[in-house]
C-alpha cells in the first residue's frame, strides 16, 4: 500500500465538496467548541452524499479545516482499509486534491471511527473524530431541555448510575467503550464509541481533537494538552482493557487487539485493530514466532 | 408561650393561575420541623397546586414560599439562583409521587435508585454507597435481597416504599408526598402509612402530605388544611378538624366518608 | 389561679351546616376550677356535654366563648388561642386524655402504642418500652397480646390499652372519659388504683364516671351538669 497518494482534484466541485459559506459556519462552530472543552455547539449540519451514520459529522469537520497543505488519514476501526475509510479518503482526494495517507505519523488530519492511532499524536496534528450520538445523558434523560440545563448546572451524579449499575450486574464497570469522560473538570462528554482502552490517550494529548455528529447536528472538542478524566468509582478506579495475548502479526503487548475467527472449527487469532500500527512494526522486524493464536490447524 | 424557633416553609399569598383557570388563591401556613402538615379536598380543588408551588416545581402567580435553608437563612425559593434550587431539591427536600413511576427510575436496580442522590452529591465509593442503600432498603422494610432488581418487578408497595427510601436517603428536612397511599390497597396503605409515621418522627422530618384520603391524613398529619376551589377554608389540628369542623364545606367532607 | 385547670365562662355550640344550619348550644358559660391532687367528677344526664368540656380542654373541640387556663411549663396556656403548635406541646406534656375510643395505626403493637407516648416525651426506647410493659402487665394484657395490634382486642382490652398509653407517662393534668365503661371488676379495681395513685401525685383530673362505684372510689368533688347550663 503506498504510504502518501496525491490526486488530482475534481475541478467540478468547490474545494472540499462544502460551499465556503458552510464551512465558515462549521468553523465558527469550531472555534467555539475548541473554546468551551466538551460543550456540545449546534451546527447546521449539512446533507452529505452518504448517509447519516456513516461519518457525515466528521466529514463536515475535516471539509471545513483541510486546507491544500494537508495530508489526511481515514481510519475505521483502526483500520485504513475498510470501505468508509477507503470512500472517505476517496471523497477527499477527489474534491480537495489533498495528499492521503495511511500512516499515522504522516498525517496532519485523521478522521476516525471507533479508534485512536496507537502512534502517539504530535502537536500541529488534528483528529477528527465521528460520532453518533452525542449526548452522554440521553440514555438516562431523553428530554434534550434538560439535559442541556444539567450540563449547565453540572449535574453528572446520574451518570455514575450506570456505572453503579454495571458493577452491581457484573462486579467491575463493564462499559468498553464510548466510556464517558470529563473534560477539564467541567463538561461531561462521550468520546464516541472508541474502545475505553483509548480513553487515556485522549488526555493531555499534544494533538486537537474534533468530534462531529453529523444527525444530531452537534461538534465539540478536546483542545490540545487538556485534561480527560475517565468517571470511575473510588473503589473502583478506571481500568483499561488487556489481553493474554500479544499480537499475532507483530507481537505487540501493547496495542488494541482485534480477535479475528479463522476457520469453522473455532480457530482464531488476536490482531492489532490499528493496521499502520501493525504494518510498521512487521516492516521494523516484529515479528511474533509463537503466534498468540492458535494453530488454525491443531486440535 | 412563643413558638422561638423558625418555620422551616412558609408560604404567604400563594396564588397560582392557570391562565384564566385558577389553581390556588392566597394560600398561607408556616410548616415548623419535625411537622406533618396534610392538605386535604376533593379533585382540583388545588391541593397538588399548593404543593408544587411549595417544593419549587411549579411557579406561582403571586405570592412568596420562604424556606429556612441550612445555611443561607431564609430564602424565598422561587428567587434563589436554580443551581441552589436544584439543590434543595436534591438534598434537603424528597417528593413522594402518587405514582412511582414518576420517582423511580424504573431502568435501574433499586440499590442505584436510592444511590443515585448520594452520587449526585458527590459520592465516589461503590462500596459505601452500596451499604447505605441496603440500611436504607431494611428501614423501608424490603428484602435486602432485591438490592439488584428492577423496580418493574416489585409490587405497588414495595414501589412506594423504594421511593420513600430513595428520598430520604440524603436525609432531607421536608418531604412533599402526593396521595403516597393512593393506589394501594388498605392493608398495604396501612403498613406503609406505619412506616412513613415510624420514620417522619424518628429523623424529625417535616412533610406535607396532599390526600383526599381523611383517615390518612388522620394518622400522618399533625396538622390539616382544607381546601375547596383554591382556596384554603379551614386549618387546625388534624383531629380538631376532623371531629369538630367549622366550615360547611368540611363539614361535608367529614360526614362523606365512614370512619375518617 | 391556684389550679392545674381552670374554666372560665367556656361556651361551646354546633351549627351543623349539612343540616339546614341548625344550632345545637351544648355549653353556656361553665366556670370550673381544678387543683393539683383533686379528682373532680362531671356528672349529668348524656347528652349535657361532660364529653365536650374534656374535649375544648384537650383542644379537640373549638371552644365558642371563655378560657382554659392549663399550667404548663413554667406558665399558664389558654387552650381556647392557644397555636396548634403549643396545643400539640401541651398535649404532650402536660395534658393525658383518656378517651371513650382507642384510635390508632391498624399494624402498630399495644406495646408501641403504650411506648409511643413516653417516646414523645423524649424517654429512650428501652426505658419507654420497660414501662409500656409494666404499665399492660398491672392492667392484664398478657405479654403476648402486647405484641399485636389493639384492632383485633376486645373492647375492653382496647379500653385498658388506652389507658395504659394514657397512664404511662404522669400527666400533670388527666382528662378521663369514661375509663372503666367496659371493663370487669377486677380491672376495674386496677383502674381505680391508678387513678389514685396519680391523683397523689398531684395530678389535677377531671373525668366522667358513669359507673356510681368508681366515681365515689375516686372523685374528691362532684360537679352536676344540666342541659344547656352548667353547675359549679
Amino acid at each position: 500500500m503506498t504510504r502518501v497518494s496525491t490526486a488530482a482534484r475534481d475541478g467540478g466541485y468547490t474545494f472540499a465538496y462544502l460551499d465556503e459559506q458552510t464551512k465558515r459556519m462549521v468553523r465558527r462552530a469550531i472555534l467555539k467548541a475548541v473554546a468551551i472543552p466538551g460543550y456540545q455547539v449546534p451546527f447546521a449540519s449539512r446533507e452529505m452524499p452518504l448517509p447519516f451514520g456513516w461519518g457525515t459529522g466528521g466529514i463536515q469537520v475535516t471539509a471545513s479545516i483541510i486546507g491544500r497543505d494537508d495530508t489526511l488519514k481515514v481510519i475505521d476501526q483502526g483500520a485504513d482499509d475498510t470501505v468508509n475509510a477507503v470512500s472517505i479518503r476517496a471523497f477527499f482526494a477527489r474534491t480537495a486534491g489533498v495528499p492521503t495517507t495511511t500512516r499515522t505519523q504522516d498525517a496532519t488530519i485523521i478522521q476516525t471511527r471507533h479508534r485512536i492511532p496507537e502512534t502517539p499524536l504530535r502537536a500541529g496534528q488534528i483528529l477528527v473524530y465521528q460520532v453518533p450520538i452525542p449526548e452522554p445523558l440521553r440514555w438516562l434523560e431523553p428530554r434534550e431541555a434538560e439535559t442541556r440545563r444539567m450540563h449547565a448546572l453540572q449535574e453528572y451524579g446520574v451518570m455514575h448510575v450506570r456505572l453503579y449499575e454495571d458493577i452491581a450486574r457484573y462486579g467491575h464497570i463493564a462499559t468498553s467503550y464510548d466510556y464517558p469522560v470529563r473534560v477539564n473538570g467541567r463538561y461531561l462528554m462521550r468520546p464516541s464509541p472508541i474502545p475505553k482502552f483509548d480513553n487515556p490517550k485522549m488526555d493531555r494529548s499534544p494533538a486537537l481533537q474534533l468530534f462531529g455528529a453529523g444527525r444530531e447536528k452537534r461538534i465539540y472538542a478536546v483542545p490540545p494538552h487538556t485534561g480527560v478524566r475517565s468517571l470511575d468509582f473510588d473503589d473502583h478506579p478506571f481500568e483499561v482493557q488487556k489481553w493474554d495475548q500479544a499480537c499475532a502479526l507483530c507481537g505487540s503487548t501493547a496495542s488494541f487487539l482485534d480477535e479475528i475467527v479463522t476457520d469453522n472449527q473455532g480457530g482464531r487469532m488476536f490482531v492489532c485493530s490499528d493496521t499502520d500500527h501493525c504494518e510498521t512494526r512487521v516492516r521494523a522486524g516484529h515479528v511474533e514466532s509463537a503466534a498468540g493464536g492458535r494453530d488454525p490447524g491443531g486440535p | 408561650m412563643a413558638c422561638d424557633d423558625r418555620p422551616l416553609l412558609s408560604a404567604r399569598g400563594l396564588t397560582r393561575y392557570y391562565g384564566r383557570i385558577l389553581g390556588c388563591r392566597d394560600v398561607n401556613f408556616d410548616i415548623w420541623p419535625g411537622e406533618v402538615l396534610g392538605i386535604v379536598g376533593e379533585s382540583g380543588s388545588g391541593k397538588t397546586t399548593v404543593l408544587k408551588c411549595i417544593s419549587a416545581r411549579l411557579e406561582p402567580s403571586a405570592g412568596t414560599v420562604t424556606y429556612d435553608t441550612r445555611t443561607e437563612g431564609p430564602v424565598d425559593i422561587h428567587r434563589i439562583s436554580e443551581p441552589a434550587r436544584r439543590l434543595l431539591m436534591r438534598t434537603d427536600w424528597g417528593f413522594v409521587h402518587q405514582d412511582p413511576r414518576d420517582g423511580l427510575r424504573m431502568a435501574v436496580s433499586a440499590g442505584a435508585n436510592i444511590g443515585e442522590r448520594l452520587m449526585a452529591v458527590g459520592a465516589r465509593h461503590y462500596g459505601q454507597i452500596r451499604e447505605t442503600a441496603t440500611n436504607w432498603l431494611g428501614k423501608v422494610e424490603m428484602d435486602t435481597g432485591r438490592m439488584d432488581d428492577l423496580p418493574c418487578t416489585f409490587s405497588g408497595g414495595m414501589q412506594q416504599r423504594l421511593q420513600i427510601a430513595r428520598n430520604l436517603v440524603t436525609a432531607p428536612r421536608i418531604v412533599f408526598m402526593d396521595e403516597p397511599t393512593g393506589g394501594l390497597d388498605v392493608s398495604v396503605q396501612a403498613r406503609l402509612l406505619d412506616l412513613l409515621r415510624g420514620l417522619v418522627s424518628d429523623l424529625g422530618l417535616a412533610a406535607v402530605v396532599v390526600t383526599h384520603d381523611l383517615a390518612v391524613t388522620r394518622l400522618l398529619s399533625h396538622r390539616l388544611l382544607v381546601m375547596r376551589h383554591g382556596t384554603v377554608v379551614e386549618t387546625g389540628l388534624t383531629d380538631q378538624v376532623l371531629d369538630d369542623p367549622q366550615h360547611p364545606y368540611t363539614q361535608l367532607l367529614v360526614s362523606s366518608v365512614l370512619h375518617p | 389561679m391556684t389550679g392545674a385547670l381552670r374554666i372560665e365562662g367556656l361556651e361551646k355550640s354546633f351549627v351543623l351546616h349539612t343540616q339546614g344550619g341548625v344550632r345545637l348550644p351544648v355549653l353556656a358559660g361553665l366556670d370550673l376550677e381544678v387543683e393539683p391532687g383533686e379528682c373532680v367528677a362531671l356528672h349529668g344526664p348524656s347528652g349535657v356535654g361532660k364529653s365536650t368540656v374534656l374535649r375544648c380542654v384537650h383542644g379537640n373541640y373549638r371552644a365558642d366563648a371563655g378560657r382554659i387556663l392549663v399550667r404548663h411549663r413554667e406558665g399558664v396556656m389558654n387552650m381556647v388561642t392557644a397555636h396548634p403548635r403549643e396545643v400539640l406541646a401541651v398535649r404532650r406534656e402536660t395534658i393525658g386524655h383518656v378517651s371513650q375510643f382507642l384510635r390508632v395505626i391498624p399494624r402498630v403493637s399495644a406495646a408501641d402504642v403504650v411506648a409511643e407516648t413516653l417516646r414523645d416525651r423524649g424517654t429512650d426506647r428501652e426505658s419507654a418500652d420497660d414501662a409500656a410493659r409494666s404499665i399492660l402487665h398491672r392492667l392484664n394484657i398478657p405479654p403476648e397480646l402486647q405484641q399485636l395490634a389493639p384492632a383485633t382486642f376486645s373492647g375492653g382490652e382496647q379500653q385498658r390499652v388506652n389507658l395504659a398509653r394514657v397512664l404511662v407517662a404522669h400527666y400533670p393534668v388527666l382528662l378521663l372519659d369514661e375509663p372503666t365503661a367496659s371493663l370487669d371488676r377486677e380491672n376495674r379495681e386496677v383502674v381505680i388504683d391508678l387513678i389514685r395513685e396519680a391523683a397523689g401525685r398531684g395530678a389535677a383530673i377531671l373525668g366522667i364516671f358513669h359507673d356510681a362505684a368508681v366515681r365515689d372510689a375516686v372523685a374528691t368533688r362532684v360537679v352536676a351538669m344540666d342541659t344547656g347550663r352548667e353547675a359549679a
